[in-house]
């Protein structure tokens, strides 16, 4: 499997071939399809991450010392980057996850391309993925 | 006439449909803020020199503008204040605190902005009183059946929204009052929207209480208008004490100011205040001019369109003309989130509000987590709401 910083170097030289916002969307859009095993039963408020206009579910187990992060959100382009986001950090240790500074996300420019309230929600989709790994270095 | 709408948004010309949340600013009301920011800085109604007196001048002219635009018997009746918010706070407050005693019944409506709404709650709360809420029917429109059995000899006072800022229906709210006035209840309408699109006359309407907010008109923020009959707002204690709202003050005791200083407790937002004047002058200028009808064939065009689009589900359609539905569309498109449809608008250059409109029990009545709104305003055009249009129907295709 690749290092971290391999994987999000391959997120952000994915995202540098969309020269347009839209065709970003497109692709975050497909990204949130293909997200698709999250089960109905674990829609609960505890699992809910606040600060999002939409709703974003964040549920995660252990692969022996791994974090295996699944998601789902009502808006599927939150649910790309939802997607996005555990494409990069599931499946890999607490340490691991904390090791990153998380700048990937203004590499691709989607911090910036966000609303406020949007860039909020990404905010806290990345604070619960940080709290989740730190609860359990 | 409006700067703000020259610019580009990713390269592309601005389409602002977020007017129901906040209009442009006309020019005349910058130039406004400009002049009195500029030449006339000083506080207001304090001092003798020359500066506070043209700042004092902009600010009392503003409210002279007010009260004919609303035909408030006198200027007493205008009172100042943050905004929309900002009044119906102060009402619930001070009209809590003169007339309501525990086991009294306060009536909202189902289809209030959160504004018009937890104000109300809080005093209640307080109070020990109780909120009544007068339903809406499954098309969003008041149940005004309903209205006679949520009455009762324990209502002390009625708050209902001229227009709701979800669905645009003009509420009758003339019927409501006269409904309530027979039984010796006042009325409290929030004007935030209906101010926008109706023509409104206090006195014909007989509403016991108006708010509207200037930054939806036009004028800059921080412009609430409370409009109060003399009676009630003579009644009623102050709301926030300070410099201003006193005539006399001792530590034994201290009068108030008279009406509307009364109301009015420190440094007033003058500088913005007095773009109400010009905001106004220019309201009255499209009434009396020929754009209302090219203004209202938008409207008829994008309510035609939303209504017969067979993706869209519309909020708010008028049960008899669209006379009594003024341009906010507030739609949803099934299968597809509110907030992944806004996002690729933006991208477009289309500015669309989505999520809940600060009106959580309406959605929760609709069944809905929120919706996709667009507001016009008389700048907007017919090729705007094609273009719209247009872009919607590629965003919908995106996600299906």
């Amino acid at each position: 499997m690749e290092t971290l910083k391999e994987a999000e170097n391959a997120i952000v030289e994915e995202f540098s071939m969309y020269d347009e916002w839209l065709d970003k969307y497109e692709y975050l859009i497909e990204l949130g399809k293909s997200l698709t095993d999250y089960p109905e039963s674990e829609k609960t408020d505890d699992k809910l991450i606040k600060g999002c206009q939409s709703r974003v579910w964040l549920d995660y187990k252990f692969d022996n010392d791994k974090i295996v992060f699944s998601a789902d959100s009502d808006a599927i382009i939150t649910k790309g980057i939802i997607s996005l986001l555990i494409g990069l950090y599931s499946g890999r240790t607490p340490a691991e996850i904390l090791s990153s500074d998380f700048s990937v996300v203004e590499k691709i420019g989607l911090r910036e391309n966000l609303s406020p309230t949007r860039a909020n929600g990404l905010v806290s989709m990345i604070a619960k993925i940080k709290e989740i790994a730190a609860e359990n270095v | 006439m409006f700067p703000a709408l020259s610019r580009k948004v990713y390269g592309k010309n601005i389409v602002y449909f977020d007017n129901a949340a906040t209009t442009q600013r006309v020019k005349s009301v910058l130039d406004k803020w400009n002049e009195v920011s500029i030449h006339s800085n000083a506080n207001i109604h304090r001092a003798v020199h020359r500066l506070s007196d043209e700042a004092t001048r902009a600010y009392e002219e503003a409210r002279d503008a007010v009260r004919s635009f609303i035909n408030a018997e006198s200027r007493e009746e205008i009172v100042f204040t943050s905004g929309t918010t900002a009044a119906v706070n102060l009402v619930a407050f001070c009209f809590g605190e003169a007339f309501i005693e525990e086991g009294d019944e306060v009536v909202v409506t189902e289809a209030e902005h959160h504004s018009n709404l937890v104000p109300w709650q809080m005093m209640c709360k307080r109070k020990k009183a109780f909120l009544r809420v007068l339903p809406i029917n499954d098309d969003g429109h008041l149940v005004l059946d309903k209205l006679d059995s949520i009455l009762s000899p324990r209502t002390k006072i009625m708050a209902v929204t001229h227009v709701s800022n979800v669905l645009g229906i003009v509420n009758p709210v003339k019927g409501i009052i006269a409904k309530c006035h027979d039984r010796g209840i006042p009325v409290f309408v929030d004007g935030a929207q209906g101010i926008v699109h109706c023509k409104v006359d206090v006195r014909e309407m007989d509403c016991d209480f108006y708010a509207f907010s200037g930054h939806k008109l036009y004028a800059a923020t921080g412009t609430g208008v409370l409009y109060g009959k003399k009676k009630w707002l003579d009644a009623m204690p102050p709301y926030m004490g300070g410099g201003e709202m006193v005539g006399n003050v001792s530590f034994a005791e201290t009068t108030y100011a008279p009406l509307p200083l009364k109301y009015e407790a420190g440094t007033q937002n003058f500088a913005s205040i007095a773009t109400l004047k010009p905001a106004i002058e220019f309201v009255k200028l499209l009434n009396n001019n020929k754009l209302t009808k090219y203004t209202d064939s938008v409207k008829e065009y994008m309510l035609n369109t939303l209504a017969l689009h067979s993706k869209v589900r519309l909020y708010g359609v008028p049960q008899g003309t669209s006379k009594d539905k003024i341009p906010v569309f507030s739609f949803s498109v099934d299968g597809v989130h509110h907030e992944d449809l806004a996002l690729v608008l933006d991208k477009m250059g289309i500015a669309v509000r989505s999520g809940q409109m600060c009106a959580e029990p309406l959605m929760e009545r609709l069944g809905l987590t929120g919706v996709l709104r667009a507001s016009l305003a008389p700048y907007n055009t017919l090729e705007e709401v094609e273009y719209f249009v247009k872009c919607l129907n590629i965003a919908i295709g995106m996600f299906a």
